[in-house]
């Protein structure tokens, strides 16, 4: 005891403990933070010096200026976007009814039906990609076993165009809309559907008025995850595309292997990572974070 | 707000899930304007029943009427029926005012009509003026309300709730239950309640429907259900009590060689068990007629705040251990007359109390 106040018990070795908790914790994020730092901050860095160096290892806006002027960069990206958002469609179409479907059967079934939605997906892309070459070529098992029983004369031009680019894109795409879709779906109160109903509403109705929009933020995850994922896709355009379906991540790469070219290459990564930076921050503004995992329906 | 409303008739009832009888050939009248609550443990086929009612599952066989109409091929959203669940299932997408509004606007209800009708429905579960709030900054308590307006909004005339207070907290649950029955007194739609918890039956309920394994146990008055069940396992089920095994020889009642005077004696010979609530028996010394005893030593003693309770075991000649339990109200005696753990003592029960059951 000293004075008036008397001595606050502890008080010191309380604040050490504290204290050393968390250099603890630091301790334990350090790692964390240096593997960020060296693989994304210095490359991305690194990725947006090199978009800033002209041809003759000057600074300049050069490779910028090309992208807005040149009739080709213009070309591909607007295939990159006609393709992304194709596929992102196609995939919501297809994806919401299988999700809907799954999400109405018991575990055990679902779980079966999961498994064929992820047996693909564990499966090597370009393994994939070939296989639909396989299918879809001019001399494919679908186009011979449609004209031997006679539904065509001619062959149909199913790859190396807009079409084949579409069948792969969306077939490799579906599992990451499907994923989080239907988790969200599994989530929603199945008691919120029987309360629409013994309310007075019929089937339809409870559907589009409490189901629908319960599922909205697993759509949208699962949209946004797919057409992100579209913009920057490489190996199956490339394959099935068959040279003529150009999207962005393809002129990187032909920057690089053709016109060594670093500087061009980076800066359409540049503008790759901010469109999707963009898209991501309005749908952040859209849906809340948290809402794009799993928890939508309380 | 007063209401018409309509009786349930509910015959042969049957529903087998697999190998398992959910519900055994049910058959039960509700009267209108009743509170009829189903009662029974878990896995009874109590909540089987009520979804039959609102047509979420379809017996094998059996027949539903409301009034007169026959309902059992009618899906959920024509039958026209209030029903609160267990879980709430507010529509989280929607304010407190768009979930009391869903059944009007299905309805084609005006927007004016449907504002009035949402807030009388609010005002009737004490929770007017919060409207605009979103469902998830309402308390359970609240919550609960929002999901009773919503079912009440459009005047069904029948209103269903399958364990609608077990979320909340027993205080809440409590003054919840009061509440409920005023309610259902103002409102006067024909409700059937369920519940596991027995006492919440007898608080609420004008009858109670004790079901167990998918068969009705028995119906009755809260008062008929309590006093006079009609097998052991509702005098176990319902209130406290210990069932002492006896033998009836010739219309004569023996436990442990000694006889047991009923006001009633029974019919028919056999094995049976004497009900001895905890709050039907007392400490005695005096030797009177009406009075049966058991003689006995307090293994036990404890305080439960508004009563003292003291476990007994009974002296008998048979193996088993009987034990009663007796129950002194806190305030009738003075803590030093209480008797401690070893004491013999001896137990009366009146003999107008003393019941059996199979």
């Amino acid at each position: 005891m000293s004075g008036i106040i008397a001595e606050k018990l502890n008080e010191q070795g309380l604040q050490r403990v504290a204290s050393k908790e968390r250099l603890t914790f630091f301790g334990l994020t350090l790692p964390y933070l240096l593997i960020v730092v060296a693989l994304i901050i210095i490359p991305v860095g690194w990725l947006f010096y090199l978009s800033f160096i002209g041809r003759d290892g000057s600074f300049s806006f050069e490779n910028y200026e090309r992208m807005t002027k040149s009739r080709a960069y213009i070309r591909i990206f607007i295939t990159t976007f006609k393709i992304s958002i194709l596929t992102t469609l196609i995939c919501a179409v297809i994806g919401y009814p299988l999700s809907y479907f799954m999400s109405q059967l018991s575990r055990k079934w679902a779980n079966i039906c999961m498994i064929g939605v992820l047996i693909p997906f564990w499966t090597s892309l370009l393994v994939r990609t070939y296989a639909w070459l396989v299918l879809l070529q001019k001399k494919g098992l679908l186009n011979n076993i449609a004209i031997d029983i006679g539904l065509i004369s001619e062959p149909i031009k199913f790859v190396h165009n807009t079409t084949g680019t579409l069948i792969g894109m969306v077939h490799i795409m579906l599992p990451f809309l499907i994923l989080p879709l239907y988790a969200n779906m599994r989530s929603i109160d199945r008691d919120c559907l029987k309360a629409a109903s013994s309310l007075g509403a019929t089937p339809t109705r409870a559907f589009w008025t409490v189901f629908f929009p319960l599922s909205v933020p697993g759509l949208l995850a699962g949209l946004l995850i797919v057409f992100v994922l579209c913009l920057g896709f490489y190996v199956t355009p490339a394959i099935l595309g068959g040279g003529r379906v150009i999207m962005a991540a393809m002129k990187i790469s032909s920057n690089i292997e053709l016109y060594f070219s670093w500087g061009a290459a980076s800066a359409l990564g540049v503008v790759l990572l901010i469109v999707t930076s963009v898209i991501l921050f309005i749908a952040s503004k859209l849906v809340s974070m948290d809402q794009l995992g799993n928890r939508s329906a309380k | 707000m007063t209401n018409s409303s309509l009786n349930i008739s509910i015959k042969n009832v049957t529903k087998t899930y697999d190998q398992f009888h959910a519900l055994k050939d049910i058959s039960l009248e509700i009267n209108s304007g009743e509170f009829m609550t189903l009662l029974g443990p878990s896995g009874s086929g109590k909540t089987t029943l009520l979804m039959v009612l609102a047509g979420f599952t379809n017996p094998d066989y059996g027949s539903v009427k409301f009034g007169e109409e026959e309902v059992i091929l009618k899906p959920p959203h024509l039958r026209g029926i209030g029903m609160v669940f267990q879980n709430y299932a507010l529509f989280p997408h929607m304010s407190v005012e768009q979930n009391v509004g869903y059944p009007q606007k299905l309805r084609g209800v005006s927007v004016t009509e449907t504002k009035r009708s949402v807030e009388e429905a609010l005002e009737t579960v004490k929770l007017a003026g919060l409207g605009h709030r979103g469902v998830d900054e309402l308390s359970g308590g609240q919550r609960q309300r929002v999901a009773l307006a919503r079912a009440i909004v459009f005047k069904p005339k029948i209103l269903l709730m399958d364990e609608p207070l077990s979320a909340l907290d027993k205080k809440l649950r409590e003054e919840m239950q009061i509440e409920l029955r005023q309610l259902h007194d103002t409102l006067n739609m024909t409700t059937v309640y369920v519940t596991h918890d027995q006492k919440e039956a007898l608080t609420m309920s004008d009858r109670i429907t004790v079901i167990n394994d998918g068969e009705l146990m028995q119906l009755g008055t809260p008062n008929e259900i309590y006093e006079y069940p009609s097998n052991n396992f509702i005098a176990d089920f319902i209130g406290e009590s210990s069932l002492l095994p006896v033998i009836v020889r010739n219309g004569v009642v023996h436990f442990d060689g000694a006889e047991i005077k009923l006001s009633t004696s029974p019919k028919t010979d056999g094995e049976f068990f004497l009900v001895v609530r905890p709050e039907k028996v007392f400490i005695t010394i005096e030797n009177s007629d009406d009075v049966n005893k058991f003689e006995g030593v307090l293994l036990d003693s404890i305080f439960q705040g508004e009563s003292q309770l003291l476990v007994v075991k009974l002296k008998s000649m048979s193996e088993d251990e009987v034990v009663l339990r007796v129950r002194v109200p806190n305030g009738s005696v003075t803590q030093a007359v209480l008797p401690s753990a070893g004491q013999q003592l001896i137990i009366g029960l009146r003999v107008a109390d003393s019941y059996l059951v199979s």
